[in-house]
């Protein structure tokens, strides 16, 4: 579903972020990045949804190349998927119905099927009765679950997210992992890169380590403990 | 498409300052572009009016046949820069004299002014040499005593048409170019103010073509509103100058609508130009 064959990406301007990294993330996977700052975690993200193309080898996601994609082709996946960030970002000047309406509109959704649609994914993520409301008059928790039910509109089959509790306190960063792990549960993957160690160590889901720009550790491989069992995952 | 439409409209209501500073920028560089046209138009105007007084006078010998001079009048009708040729009897000279030197009057006595041939040529003709091609044409006769046109003045008057010309070809694409920078410099600051949305747009995946589709609305909307602005600008600025300077004439109703359209497309392409730029670097 998503395959990194001996990927590598370098930036002209700070050099290497990703050096010989191989990766498969199986349909329905939970799947923590974790790593230091500058680790290359957003870099390898970035990855998934195109935005960036790899230097050396080969990126490929629900059956697209980072070879040969077009940019009508990543547009045409990035409606398969689902992605999330630390900022939200979200439209200031729309209200949480029209910031999540507005992601079926601009694929050219039929009219009549937006409003029952956001209706159902604003109740999923328990903000049924905030539809109105203006992201600035919503908690950080809330505006991530606003940024949550927008990525949810096209029913992804995988949720990237880049430090989506990074902003939240304890909390709201429960209450926003809870509805990533029944996302997760219903069959969407989720990739989600974090620095919460507590997070990682509460759930038993696979965990991927990055540093310097390389796979260091990856729960999944023959050997290594599962991330529950180690005492830190850096 | 309506969402499109929407999207433009939104962008109007919510940044109305930046779009309202967008048409502005828009109709005062077309505004600079009108008043350039609106001189040019009036010159050519009175250019072409001073060619049609123009005319070429052969002096008829005195006992020419009536014949022979209504022959030559037939043939020199038929050259094609010659619009009307008129025979001015002795009699006709002298009433005509009489008529336009009115302190003079007692002293034209008898017919001693010559009869004369009048050539009006017709506007727009090409050059000093065709009006020369002509007057030889008209000295060839033999019953043609002498020919005036005003050589000197004719040299004159074809120098400044080719000048105005030159200078109206290269100040009028000087001034489009101008035009077309400043409307794509305004339209540029839109997309950045709305570069948020861009990125959102394209992270759920919307094509290329979605993202431009309401900024090029955008740019059309503004060269119309822009290039109609502009046109009153330039109404106002042909009134104020009509009615305290001199009398000029302004635009026919073709060439108004053709300036609004060139608003409109210099606003898309403006547009076209920016959101381009803008979607390779995201």
């Amino acid at each position: 579903m998503i395959r990194f064959s001996n990927v590598s990406k370098a930036y002209p301007r700070t050099g290497t972020a990703l050096a010989g990294v191989t990766l498969h993330v199986a349909k329905g996977e939970f799947v923590f990045l974790t790593g230091p700052s500058g680790a290359g975690k957003s870099t390898l993200l970035k990855l998934i949804y195109f935005e960036e193309r790899p230097s050396e080898g080969e990126v490929r996601v629900g059956g697209a190349s980072s070879k040969s994609a077009s940019r009508s082709d990543v547009a045409r996946l990035r409606r398969k998927l689902g992605i999330v960030f630390q900022d939200f970002r979200l439209l200031d000047d729309r209200t949480v119905f029209a910031n999540v309406a507005f992601a079926l509109e601009v694929i050219g959704a039929p009219a009549a099927s937006i409003t029952p649609k956001v209706g159902r994914l604003l109740d999923r993520v328990g903000l049924g009765s905030k539809a109105n409301a203006f992201p600035r008059e919503l908690s950080g928790g809330e505006q991530q679950r606003v940024a949550i039910a927008r990525a949810l509109v096209n029913d992804p089959f995988v949720l990237v997210a880049d430090e989506p509790t990074g902003n939240l306190d304890d909390r709201a960063t429960r209450g926003v992992f809870q509805l990533l792990r029944d996302i997760n549960a219903a069959g969407t993957a989720v990739v989600m890169a974090t620095h919460n160690l507590e997070l990682i160590r509460r759930s038993d889901y696979r965990t991927v380590e990055i540093n310097r720009g390389q796979v260091v550790f990856d729960s999944r491989e023959p050997g290594e403990g599962a991330p529950a069992a180690r005492g830190s995952a850096r | 498409m309506s969402l499109a439409f929407r999207e433009a409209l939104t962008a109007f209501r919510r940044a109305p300052l930046l779009s309202a500073l967008s048409v502005t920028t828009i109709a005062f560089s077309l505004f600079a572009l009108g008043l350039f046209g609106l001189v040019a138009v009036n010159m050519r105007q009175a250019l072409r009016q001073i060619e049609e007084r123009f005319e070429v006078r052969a002096f008829v010998a005195e006992g020419t046949s009536i014949d022979s001079v209504s022959a030559a009048m037939k043939e020199l009708g038929a050259i094609p820069g010659v619009a009307a040729v008129t025979y001015v009897s002795q009699a006709q000279a002298l009433e005509r004299a009489r008529r336009e030197l009115g302190e003079f009057r007692d002293v034209f006595d008898g017919e001693f002014l010559p009869a004369s041939l009048e050539l009006r040529l017709r506007p727009g003709l090409q050059g000093q040499s065709e009006v020369k091609a002509v007057v030889d044409r008209v000295r060839g006769y033999r019953f043609v005593d002498d020919v005036r046109y005003g050589e000197e003045w004719v040299a004159k008057l074809y120098r400044v048409r080719d000048v105005a010309a030159a200078a109206g070809l290269v100040l009028g694409l000087a001034f489009a170019a101008v035009s077309i920078i400043i409307i794509g410099s305004t339209i540029r600051m839109a997309v950045l103010a709305r570069s948020r949305e861009i990125s959102i747009m394209r992270l759920v995946g919307a094509t290329d073509a979605f993202v431009r589709a309401p900024f090029l609305i955008e740019g059309f909307f503004k060269g119309v509103l822009g290039g109609a602005l502009a046109l009153l600008f330039t109404w106002l600025a042909h009134q104020v100058i009509d009615r305290t300077l001199i009398e000029t004439t302004f635009f026919d109703a073709r060439t108004a609508a053709l300036g609004v359209l060139g608003g409109a497309l210099i606003g898309l392409l403006g547009s076209a130009l920016s959101v381009g730029r803008h979607l390779r670097k995201v």
